[in-house]
């Protein structure tokens, strides 16, 4: 599994999300189950998937698939 | 007691914090000990394979961050977070020394809560977890001359009590140890006089020696408390009866 699929399945846990509903409209705001406690699983599976820990402001700004993509890719992680 | 078990203590320089991380190597953890200063005692201790010293300032994000990813990749896990680190004053309401209380909030209050939000992701991810926070019986009481202190200790014993509410469903344990006065080495040498009488109000009639106090860090750190979460344990030979 690449890191783009290990990224997806992080929404697939979280969601139930498939990969082609996946995109840049896939965010807070367009999805009604995206909550504070769901942002929080996705950070912490983000974390432990890709072994990091994130700073409170990343944390913040996960609130889209394209905003996590992006907060991976400033800690190093290429997709 | 804690065989197997990793623990980050801070304010391990002295006092509490040392005998706390002495205590908890005795009992088989592998202990980070962290202090801005003092950590020399490390290299004498006949523990140096299992207490690792770290000097850093806890107001430093960064630094704390560095520390606990150091710990995570070592260990690949944090069991036990003892909050000892402490900055204390005595000074009446009019005297306040706002410099001074806003680094105490700082110390006292935002580290340690920093250091809580850090540990407890690790520690939610392992599904376990015991964290000790060090209050005072002037966090809940309330104290002449000690405005400031107990406003900021009043502070940890609430930041206990809301996290506990938050980390319980994930099987983390948050606790605050409310000591009443602690014969440190600082005490003994500059306070005791001062406060010579309030020592014999004391209903043991002495002060608690800081292995005292590091003993409820056991009990509060090891599986025997495992029940046990969002309280203030007082430790203070009666004062507070």
């Amino acid at each position: 599994m690449n890191n783009l699929d290990k990224y997806n399945d992080i929404f697939a846990q979280v969601f139930g999300a498939k990969v082609e509903e996946l995109g840049d409209s896939y965010s807070k705001e367009n999805v009604s189950a995206w909550d504070s406690v769901h942002q929080l699983n996705i950070i912490s599976l983000m974390e432990e998937i890709f072994d990091l820990m994130l700073d409170p402001e990343d944390i913040m700004a996960c609130t889209s698939y394209n905003a996590g993509k992006e907060i991976l890719a400033k800690n190093g992680i290429e997709l | 007691m804690l065989q197997g078990k990793v623990a980050l203590i801070t304010g391990a320089g002295a006092g509490i914090g040392k005998a706390t991380a002495q205590l908890f190597a005795q009992n088989g953890a592998i202990v980070y000990a962290v202090d801005i200063k003092g950590l020399d005692w490390v290299a004498d201790s006949g523990f140096q394979k299992t207490i690792i010293p770290i000097e850093l300032n806890i107001c430093d994000f960064h630094a704390v961050k560095e520390a606990v990813l150091r710990i995570k990749k070592e260990q690949g896990k944090i069991d036990i977070l003892a909050n000892i680190a402490g900055l204390i004053s005595y000074e009446f309401m009019s005297m306040i020394d706002f410099d001074k209380f806003r680094m105490m909030l700082e110390v006292n209050v935002v580290a340690l809560i920093y250091l809580m939000q850090l540990t407890s992701r690790l520690m939610a991810r392992q599904h376990s977890g015991s964290i000790i926070n060090m209050a005072s019986m002037v966090g809940a009481k309330g104290a002449k001359g000690q405005l400031s202190y107990s406003a900021s200790k009043g502070a940890v014993i609430a930041a206990t009590k809301s996290a506990a509410k938050e980390l319980a469903e994930h099987a983390i344990r948050v606790n605050a140890i409310a000591p009443g006065m602690v014969g440190s080495d600082r005490f003994k040498a500059v306070l005791a006089e001062k406060f010579a009488q309030k020592i014999n109000d004391i209903p043991f009639g002495r002060l608690a020696e800081p292995e005292e106090i590091a003993q409820l860090c056991l009990f509060l750190a090891s599986d025997a408390s495992m029940y046990i979460t969002g309280q203030v344990i007082g430790i203070d030979g009666g004062i507070t009866m």
